[in-house]
């Protein structure tokens, strides 16, 4: 900065850059317009305009005896999605989101609030290098891992052995529905694969959440004779929401579409990514699978509308 | 916040925290120990032998360093596009408010909120009907779409805690708008920069899903991985090649990390 000494500037850089210059400060419109059209154009022609493009396929529908798309306007495609078999697929997507969301919320909470109100210094950075390390390092790597663990002679068969409680894990095997074969082939499986690979991104947004929370709060809290339960539940709690909701968004919006967890761990039943692959690939069905894309859209339009609302991005 | 006056943790609340960080840490420690077993065929556990022969085998591997090379070259283009947009983005929200705002960052948002099957199938059918041919460079467009809001995410937390006074002083001094940008503004954020850079490469470089859909006959190397994993040719290979991944991702994470310290996340720094 100190090479800048203002008598020399004006010398220097008379001229057209000076010029320019000039004009964005008397139009700070333009300036706008000008750091913003980039980006925009990028995201509103590259993002939008591929969504929009998808958008209209949904309304196109395939001929049965050709295979070919038919482009003409439909909602046949739409009440395709109506089949049972499609609607099992939707609330099975469902049910797991939430039951990851619910599981992450639950297990992030703990660790983001010691995080951000006992840890200091040193322990503060490792516990956030902790973790950061596996929300950044490879997802795959990361599902691979528990294909090891959960994989029939895997770590937790032995571990069972070791300690004589394989009837244990036979029990929860034997379990109908959620149970299976081996644990790398049921949906305790891919539930607990999601909850992992998610988790970090749960854990940031509430951690950050708790920090802000001004900590003369807490004291005119217990000063007003609050028991720490009370200052919890009607104080921290409260603020800390948002975070927990920005967490949300991520971890149900990627197990919503997520097509290769439950492709390396878990049933053969499908999920709402896998349907949408699998469609659009093979049975090369564009229209349904541009359909069924639209559910998790509109699902995570309500969801983004609500957390708006509840201040969620500003905790992001 | 300042701890409860030095109070130590409820044991249970500690407990409940380090049991959370073991269930992030121990199954990425695992693969570890599997890059050194003896056992080919199968996951057992524990393994049977250990071995360094893996090491040599992914060496001599030629698909294994392609993959790695169309990784790096997409990674580096695709971070060099984020941060020119997730700049500018970031500058313009930052410094105005105007109509459409919201709406705007909600779309810089967008591409890593929806799921990433959904980018990934739009830009295919876009590319379809257009008939683009996938290539090295519709990889790219698909990675740098959603790097720009990592970038913009940093840029923008710098943004926000650097006063706008220095710019005006900078002005007033004589400067004109690219002097300042470039004495003033970028010394400022210059250090967000290389942070967001460095997680859009890692996020890039381990994209799979999105990538997926936008190659043709390219591997990247999580294509690689995920096409190893559904029909394994030598498993200890694909350990030793995840052992890699992690080390590469870690390193700009810690760098990032030091680089933004000191600020970007401090206590109260929120509205």
């Amino acid at each position: 900065m100190t090479d800048v000494v203002a008598g020399t500037v004006h010398d220097r850089r008379g001229g057209v850059l000076r010029r320019i210059s000039d004009t964005l400060f008397r139009h700070p419109h333009l300036l706008l317009a000008l750091l913003l059209a980039p980006p925009l154009l990028w995201l509103g022609i590259v993002y939008l305009g591929s969504l929009l493009a998808l958008l209209v396929q949904s309304f196109f529908s395939i001929d049965e005896f050709s295979g070919m798309v038919k482009r003409e306007f439909t909602l046949s495609t739409y009440a395709e999605l109506f089949n049972l078999a499609n609607i099992d697929v939707i609330l099975r997507s469902l049910l797991m989101a939430v039951a990851v969301t619910l599981a992450a919320a639950l297990i992030a909470f703990p660790i983001a609030y010691y995080a951000a109100r006992y840890a200091r210094g040193r322990w503060k950075a490792l516990f956030y290098l902790a973790v950061m390390l596996p929300l950044w390092s490879s997802y795959l790597v990361r599902v691979y891992a528990w294909k090891l663990i959960l994989a029939k002679e895997g770590i937790i068969t032995w571990l069972a052995g070791k300690l004589y409680l394989t009837w244990l894990l036979d029990a929860i095997l034997a379990i109908p529905v959620i149970g299976g074969p081996s644990l790398s082939i049921s949906y305790i499986g891919t539930f607990l694969v999601f909850l992992y690979v998610w988790l970090p991104y749960m854990i940031l947004p509430t951690q950050a959440a708790l920090e802000r929370v001004p900590a003369n709060l807490l004291e005119a809290s217990a000063d007003l004779g609050a028991m720490p339960r009370q200052t919890f539940w009607t104080v921290i709690f409260p603020l800390a929401l948002p975070g927990l909701i920005a967490g949300s968004i991520f971890t149900f919006s990627l197990t919503l579409g997520d097509y290769i967890i439950p492709q390396i761990v878990g049933t053969s039943s499908y999920f709402l990514g896998q349907v949408v692959y699998t469609l659009q690939g093979t049975a090369g069905n564009i229209p349904l699978a541009a359909a069924f894309t639209v559910v998790p859209i509109v699902i995570m339009g309500i969801y983004l509308t609500i957390a708006k609302r509840m201040g969620a991005f500003d905790a992001l | 916040m300042r701890s409860d006056h030095g109070q130590p943790a409820p044991r249970a609340l500690s407990l409940a925290a380090i049991a959370g960080l073991l269930f992030l840490h121990v199954p990425l420690l695992l693969i570890f120990l599997y890059a050194f077993t003896t056992e080919e065929k199968s996951y057992q556990f524990p393994p049977p032998g250990l071995t360094l022969k893996w090491f040599g085998a992914v060496w001599e591997r030629q698909d294994i360093w392609n993959a790695l090379w169309l990784s790096v070259k997409v990674a580096t283009i695709a971070t060099a596009i984020a941060l020119v947009l997730g700049t500018c983005a970031a500058a313009a929200v930052a410094r105005a408010r105007f109509f459409g705002r919201d709406y705007i960052s909600l779309l810089f948002i967008l591409p890593i909120a929806l799921p990433g099957i959904i980018t990934g199938i739009s830009l295919r059918s876009a590319f379809n009907i257009m008939n683009f041919d996938f290539s090295f460079w519709t990889i790219v467009l698909g990675h740098a779409t959603f790097c720009i809001v990592v970038v913009y995410n940093n840029a923008l937390a710098r943004f926000r805690r650097t006063s706008g006074s220095l710019i005006e002083a900078s002005m007033d001094l004589g400067a004109d708008g690219f002097q300042t940008f470039r004495y003033v503004v970028l010394p400022n954020i210059r250090s967000a920069l290389l942070a967001g850079g460095m997680l859009a490469f890692a996020l890039s470089f381990d994209e799979v899903i999105v990538t997926t859909f936008t190659a043709g006959q390219q591997a990247t190397l999580p294509i690689w991985m995920l096409t190893e994993l559904i029909r394994p040719r030598q498993r200890p290979v694909t350990n030793v090649v995840a052992i890699f991944v992690i080390a590469v991702t870690f390193l700009p994470i810690l760098f990032a990390y030091y680089l933004t310290r000191d600020g970007d996340h401090v206590a109260g720094s929120g509205k």
